[in-house]
């Protein structure tokens, strides 16, 4: 509860998150020295000169190629993370990861709806965000239909939703064109940042960013949330709004984080007991470490995607593929902690 | 003083009455044993008077005020809880853990002060386990763990301390350690209100007893006056013999 005085691994973790966009600002097909990323970010701020035709080229590269899939993947990863941070801290159980209520299979369901009806890609992502929501919503009745909803009732409310969405995304790919619509849907629930459409991140991006920000803050709350309901009741603490209200906007996080990017599994999972690791349990520093964390994770496996081989390889395998080998290793190191 | 009354509290799950017509009044320094088979209702009379349920008849007042028309964080800076420690899923700290106790007082949107984290080091340092401090909750013995919670209580600076079978579980020592501290506490004015399946502790260690049987109050009064073979008997469908010498009274099976 006491915050300590060490916030040199939130500052440290923050520094490290702007360094590594930066590198991944240099990152492409066309090569650019850090030298000219300084010379541009300088006349971009109005210090420095550089002519005019090399700015307009770096410009179009950097600002509206590659600044945009850095910022989407910084949010999409910090998102993820910090949701599975909040949601193993609110479920009081290390293993619970963002998809627990079915947010997940309720934003595949409705892209792949927008993908069968030939939505563009804004409305898709809208739709996504929106079944994802309803997913949730869905969860979270079943779990009030009893009594005062449990984090049991709750969870069991969550696993309902999740099997209905996903046998409504099989009935919706069943029903797609194999030809044209079902490769898309699939290639959308392997996740990706390659086409993460700037309109679409104009719009999502500021209620994610402020989301993600909101939800950093929750950790006191979150805290006292670990302790059981009554322990929580009994310390003056209205346990269920609180619960309501970070599931909302959890929810809300990843909902849109799926409109982003789509399906990148594992984040959720991994980065939050790496950030346990380095800070131990308490939230108020857990959440907003998880955050960075996750956005350097991110692009970093953002960077691979794009870099191992001429085409690209869809981000949602790369952060699986690295997300379970590193999930073993911080197992190894944790054990003692919780099991 | 009276700092917490229950009046005609009734509870019910279903058509099965749990608790049915109980009275009681709770003053300062009482330090009440609340005995009662399985299922007599201690539990459940517990969290009625925490306000963790709501009754269906009747009500708690706490120094005269009805519980239900209080805000939560007020009624938590006068009753803390004890319930049975059970292993959290993370490794909090027993700093931590002890200092959520400063919660009801401090609020969820602020930061904790200075003087929080002294009531923190005071409480610990009066259990006699401020060498815990910073060790994880999760590791600690079944004692230390009751103790932490104890101590998580004192920073409440609650006036009224309500534990749920704070022995249970402890090894002999722990256990007469733990009652010892139960009678410091009273002493200092504290209340308290503990349900125990050890009649003998309620006569060495508690100054009031009070007698659940099938959901109703069947006794309040000394422990010498309440508990004797006949209510073994009736309480616990067992035979036993009493024996009284120099003031104090044991039970041996028979």
């Amino acid at each position: 509860m006491f915050p300590s005085k060490l916030y040199t691994p939130l500052l440290l973790s923050l520094l490290a998150l702007i360094v590594t966009a930066l590198c991944a600002l240099l990152l492409g097909r066309y090569e650019i020295s850090i030298h000219e990323l300084s010379t541009f970010i300088a006349t971009l701020l109005g210090l420095s000169d550089m002519p005019a035709q090399r700015y307009d080229l770096l410009h179009s590269l950097i600002i509206e190629a590659r600044l945009p899939r850095v910022v989407a993947a910084v949010l999409v990863g910090a998102g993820l993370s910090v949701s599975g941070a909040a949601y193993q801290g609110v479920f009081r159980n290390p293993l619970v990861s963002p998809g627990l209520l079915g947010v997940l299979s309720g934003c595949a369901f409705g892209a792949a709806l927008g993908i069968i009806w030939h939505l563009p890609p804004l409305a898709i992502a809208l739709v996504a965000c929106m079944t994802g929501l309803i997913a949730v919503a869905v969860g979270l009745g079943i779990a009030h239909m009893f009594e005062s909803p449990s984090i049991l009732l709750l969870v069991l409310g969550g696993i309902v939703a999740n099997a209905l969405f996903t046998s409504l995304l099989s009935i919706a790919q069943y029903m797609a064109d194999p030809v044209d619509q079902l490769p898309s849907i699939v290639y959308w629930l392997l996740g990706s940042l390659s086409a993460v459409d700037v309109q679409a991140l104009w719009i999502i991006g500021p209620i994610l960013g402020v989301a993600i920000v909101l939800l950093c803050l929750t950790g006191r709350a979150i805290d006292a949330l670990s302790l059981s309901d009554d322990e929580a009741l009994s310390l003056g603490v209205p346990v269920e709004q609180i619960r309501g209200g970070l599931i909302v906007l959890t929810t809300l996080i990843c909902a849109l984080t799926v409109s982003l990017a789509g399906m990148v599994g594992w984040i959720g999972l991994l980065i939050p007991h790496l950030a346990r690791l380095l800070v131990g349990p308490g939230n108020t520093r857990l959440l907003p470490l998880s955050a960075c964390l996750g956005g350097i994770f991110l692009l970093a496996a953002d960077g691979v995607a794009r870099s191992v081989s001429a085409g690209e390889i869809p981000l949602g395998i790369i952060t699986e593929l690295f997300g379970a080998i590193a999930f073993v290793l911080v197992l190894h190191r944790v054990r003692k902690g919780w099991l | 003083m009276k700092r917490l009354q229950a009046r005609q509290l009734s509870y019910r799950i279903g058509d099965r009455l749990i608790l049915d017509n109980v009275c009681l009044d709770i003053k300062a320094g009482d330090n009440i044993a609340l005995l009662g088979a399985n299922g007599a209702g201690k539990s459940t009379l517990m969290k009625l008077l925490l306000g963790l349920l709501t009754p269906h008849a009747g009500e708690v007042l706490i120094d005269g005020q009805p519980m239900g028309s209080m805000k939560r964080r007020a009624v938590a800076r006068q009753i803390a809880y004890v319930p049975q420690s059970h292993v959290p899923s993370f490794p909090f700290s027993v700093a931590h853990i002890v200092g959520q106790g400063r919660l009801p007082n401090v609020g969820l949107s602020h930061a904790p002060s200075r003087d929080d984290q002294t009531y923190v080091q005071q409480a610990l340092t009066d259990l006699g386990i401020l060498h815990l401090s910073e060790r994880p909750y999760t590791e600690l013995s079944g004692g230390e763990r009751q103790l932490v919670l104890i101590a998580r209580a004192m920073v409440q600076r609650a006036n009224i301390i309500i534990l749920d079978e704070p022995v249970t579980g402890l090894d002999y020592g722990h256990q007469l350690r733990l009652l010892a501290l139960l009678k410091r506490l009273a002493a200092q004015g504290i209340s308290l209100l503990s349900s125990t399946h050890r009649p003998e502790h309620a006569l060495a260690s508690a100054n009031r007893v009070l007698v659940l049987h099938e959901g109703r109050l069947i006794a309040d009064g000394a422990p010498h006056d309440v508990i004797d073979s006949a209510l073994m008997a009736r309480l616990y469908q067992v035979a036993v013999e009493q024996i009284d010498t120099d003031g104090h009274r044991f039970f041996i099976p028979c």
